[in-house]
C-alpha cells in the first residue's frame, strides 16, 4: 500500500516538491505540501453528471482527500455511456451517492461526502466551509446561483481591495458537444460569472404562434407538446422536466404532432435535449475540461503554478484548438464589485440615508429604492409597494439591517453622474460607526 | 492558498441565516422600483413585498374591443432574468386571437424578441397593446383570429359575449367585467 501511495504521488511530486519560475507567490515546495493538501483542503464539486464524475476522479487522484459532491439528479440509462462511474444496476439511484462510493472504492484514503439535494437547499454556511468550489454544471441558473453564494462571502478593505481570507475561489467547467471551457474565478480579483454573463448566448425561443399554427421542425413539435399541449391536458399541473413520465408524455405527443404535419426526426433524446436545452455530451470533451479544472484547483490550493488567467476555451469540432483569454472584471459588478463604502451613525434613519445618497459625490442618486439581503426596505414604486414600505422611512437603518456592524445594501434610482441622468443600481457597503465588529480586524467598522 | 486554508475561518455574525441576493433579484428590484404604469394597469404581489419574482398584473382596457373587461396576468420571473423573459400567463379565460384558452400569450417580446435591455414595464405595455390592437396574423386561438380577420363586427359581438360570461361556439367563458 505504501508502494502504491508513492507511485500515485510520483507525478504530483514533480509539481509539489521543486521550485520554479512560474509558481504562485506563496509557493513553498516540500513533502509537507502533499500532507497539507490532504489535511486542509476541502473541495466541493457541484454536479455529479458527465463532468462531475470526471472531476471527482481527477481531484481524488490529484492528492485531495476531503471532497464533497452535491447533485439532485438520479441516474438514467442514457447517462451510462459517459458518466463512467455508473453501472446499469445503479439506474434510479442518486448520482452524488453512487459517484462518491465508486471513487472511494477505487482511490485509497479519499473521503467523499455526497449530498443528494438541490443546491438551493443548503445554507450559506455549508458553502462557506469549503476552500474551493468546483463546478461541473450544465445550467446558467445554477452557475449564477453558486456565483452569488461564493461572492457573498467576499469582503473588501477600506481601500476597496479584497480581503484575501474572504475570497472563495471557484473553478468552473462546462461542455457542449465538442466544445468546452474551464475558468478560474477568484471573486474580487478575476471576473465573476455575472461580470461576463454576455459570454452565454441567449437561448433560441420559437414564437408560440409558430408552434401552434405552422410547425416546421421536430423541435417545433416538441415545444408544442411541452408548452401548449401539456397545459391543455393537465390543467394546473406543472410540467417537471426531471420527471421521466412527464418527459415520456411530451415525447409521445410530439410524435403525434410530427406525424400530423409530416415532420421527421422526433426522438426521445431530442425531446430531452429541446425541453432541457441540452446539447449532447461527448465523453472526451468532459475528460479534457475536467483535467484542466482539476489542475487549476491544484494550482490554487498549492501555489505550485500561477493559475490560468482566466478563461480557457477548447474547441474540438474541427481539429483541436485551445485558447486562454484574460477577461476583465466589471468594476461596478453588483455581485462581486466593492461597491461604495458609506459610514453611518446608528441613529440615521432610512429617510435620511436616502437623502444622503443624493448628495454623495460618488453616487448622486435621487429617488432611491433600497434592498438588503432580499428584504425591500423602501420602494419608490409601484404605489402598492411604496405604501407597504413607507413606515420604514422613519426607522434607523441600523435596526432595519438587523443591527450588524456592516453589510451590503443595493440601491436603485436616478443617477446624475457626469451631468447625465440615468437609471442605475449601485452596491453600497454600509458600515456603522462605533459598533464592535465581532469579526477580525476593525478596518471597516471602526477605521478611517 | 493552502496557508489560508489552515487558518480556521472565523464565523461572521452577519452570515448566519443571511440570504444572498442574485443578479436576477437585483435587476428585478430595479425594474419594479421604476415601474410607471398606465392607469388601466395595476400590479399586486401575492407573496408580499419581499417576493418580487412572482406577481400579478390586472389590465382594464379603456378602449377597443375589450373595454370594460378585467384581465389578470401572472408573472413568474426566472432566476436567470433578464437573460430570460418572465413567464406570463393570462389567468382570465379570454376570447382573443393571440391568447389561447389555457392562457398562453403570443407576444414577441416574451419569446423570440426578448432582450435583456427590455424590462417589466415594456412587457406590461406590450400586453396592454394586445387589447387595443389584437392581431389575426399571430394566432394562438385560431377561430378567434379567423373571425377577427373575416368579420370584425362579429368578433366584437363574440368578445362582448365572452366577457359577460356566455358561450362563443362551444366554449363557455366566465364573466370578467
Ligand atoms: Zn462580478
Amino acid at each position: 500500500m505504501a508502494d502504491s501511495a508513492t507511485s500515485r504521488s510520483r507525478d504530483l511530486d514533480k509539481l509539489l516538491l521543486r521550485p520554479g519560475n512560474l509558481v504562485g507567490p506563496s509557493f513553498e515546495p516540500g513533502p509537507e505540501l502533499r500532507d497539507d493538501l490532504r489535511d486542509y483542503a476541502r473541495v466541493l464539486v457541484v454536479g455529479a453528471g458527465g463532468l462531475g464524475c470526471e472531476l471527482l476522479k481527477d481531484l481524488a487522484l490529484s492528492g485531495f482527500k476531503n471532497l464533497d459532491v452535491i447533485d439532485m439528479d438520479r441516474i438514467e440509462v442514457t447517462n451510462l455511456n459517459r458518466q463512467f462511474l455508473f453501472r446499469l444496476e445503479d439506474v434510479g439511484k442518486p448520482k452524488a451517492e453512487v459517484a462518491a462510493k465508486r471513487v472511494m472504492e477505487r482511490v485509497n484514503g479519499v473521503n467523499i461526502v455526497p449530498h443528494f439535494c438541490r443546491i438551493e437547499d443548503k445554507e450559506l454556511d455549508f458553502y462557506n466551509d469549503f476552500n474551493i468550489i468546483v463546478l461541473g454544471l450544465d445550467s446558467i441558473e445554477a452557475r449564477s446561483y453558486i456565483n452569488a453564494v461564493a461572492c457573498s462571502f467576499l469582503e473588501y478593505n477600506v481601500d476597496d481591495t479584497p480581503r484575501e481570507e474572504t475570497i472563495k475561489p471557484m473553478v468552473d467547467g462546462g461542455t457542449e458537444g465538442f466544445k468546452g471551457h474551464a475558468r478560474v474565478i477568484l471573486p474580487g480579483i478575476t471576473p465573476c460569472f455575472e461580470c461576463t454573463i454576455w459570454l452565454f448566448p441567449p437561448q433560441v425561443k420559437f414564437p408560440l404562434c409558430t408552434l401552434a399554427e405552422t410547425p416546421r421542425t421536430a423541435a417545433h413539435c416538441i415545444e408544442y407538446a411541452h408548452l401548449i399541449k401539456w397545459d391543455e391536458v393537465h390543467s394546473g399541473k406543472a410540467f417537471d422536466p426531471d420527471d421521466p413520465e412527464h418527459m415520456q408524455w411530451v415525447y409521445k405527443e410530439a410524435v403525434k404532432r410530427a406525424e400530423l404535419f409530416g415532420i421527421p426526426g422526433v426522438t426521445y433524446s431530442l425531446t430531452q435535449g429541446v425541453v432541457k436545452n441540452i446539447i449532447p455530451a461527448i465523453a472526451s470533451t468532459n475528460a479534457i475540461i475536467s483535467a484542466a479544472c482539476a489542475l487549476e484547483t491544484l494550482k490554487i490550493a498549492s501555489g505550485c503554478s500561477k493559475t490560468l488567467s482566466n478563461y480557457l476555451t477548447y474547441n474540438g469540432v474541427e481539429g483541436l484548438h485551445i485558447k486562454a483569454t484574460e477577461f476583465v472584471r466589471n468594476k461596478d459588478c453588483l455581485v462581486c464589485g466593492p461597491g461604495v463604502l458609506i459610514e453611518l451613525d446608528t441613529a440615521v434613519t432610512l429617510r435620511k440615508f436616502i437623502d444622503m445618497l443624493e448628495e454623495h459625490p460618488r453616487l448622486l442618486l435621487s429617488k432611491a429604492s433600497v434592498t438588503h439581503r432580499g428584504k425591500n426596505l423602501y420602494m419608490q414604486a409601484p404605489p402598492v409597494l411604496e405604501e407597504m414600505t413607507r413606515s420604514n422611512l422613519s426607522l434607523p437603518l441600523f435596526d432595519l439591517m438587523g443591527k450588524v456592524s456592516r453589510d451590503v445594501v443595493h440601491v436603485a434610482g436616478l443617477s446624475s453622474m457626469d451631468n447625465k441622468k440615468a437609471s442605475s443600481m449601485r452596491k453600497l457597503r454600509v458600515a456603522f460607526k462605533g459598533v464592535p465588529d465581532g469579526v477580525t480586524d476593525m478596518d471597516m467598522a471602526g477605521g478611517a | 492558498m493552502i496557508k489560508l486554508f489552515k487558518v480556521k475561518e472565523k464565523q461572521r455574525e452577519n452570515a448566519e441565516n443571511a440570504k444572498k441576493q442574485t443578479a436576477a433579484e437585483l435587476r428585478l428590484h430595479k425594474d419594479i422600483s421604476e415601474l410607471n404604469l398606465p392607469k388601466s394597469c395595476s400590479i399586486t404581489f401575492p407573496n408580499g413585498k419581499d417576493d418580487l419574482m412572482n406577481f400579478e398584473v390586472l389590465i382594464r382596457p379603456d378602449e377597443g374591443y375589450y373595454v370594460g373587461g378585467k384581465f389578470l396576468f401572472s408573472f413568474q420571473v426566472s432566476p436567470h432574468y433578464p437573460h430570460e423573459a418572465p413567464k406570463v400567463k393570462c389567468k382570465t379565460k379570454i376570447y382573443h386571437p393571440n391568447i389561447d384558452l389555457e392562457g398562453n400569450v403570443c407576444l414577441n417580446i416574451l419569446r423570440e424578441d426578448w432582450k435583456p435591455v427590455l424590462n417589466i414595464n415594456t412587457i406590461i405595455y406590450g400586453l396592454y397593446h394586445l387589447f387595443t390592437e389584437p392581431n389575426y396574423e399571430d394566432p394562438l386561438n385560431h377561430d378567434a383570429a379567423a373571425v377577427l380577420r373575416d368579420n370584425p363586427v362579429l368578433f366584437g359581438t363574440n368578445v362582448k359575449r365572452a366577457m359577460s360570461g356566455g358561450f362563443v361556439g362551444h366554449t363557455s367563458f366566465s364573466r370578467c367585467t
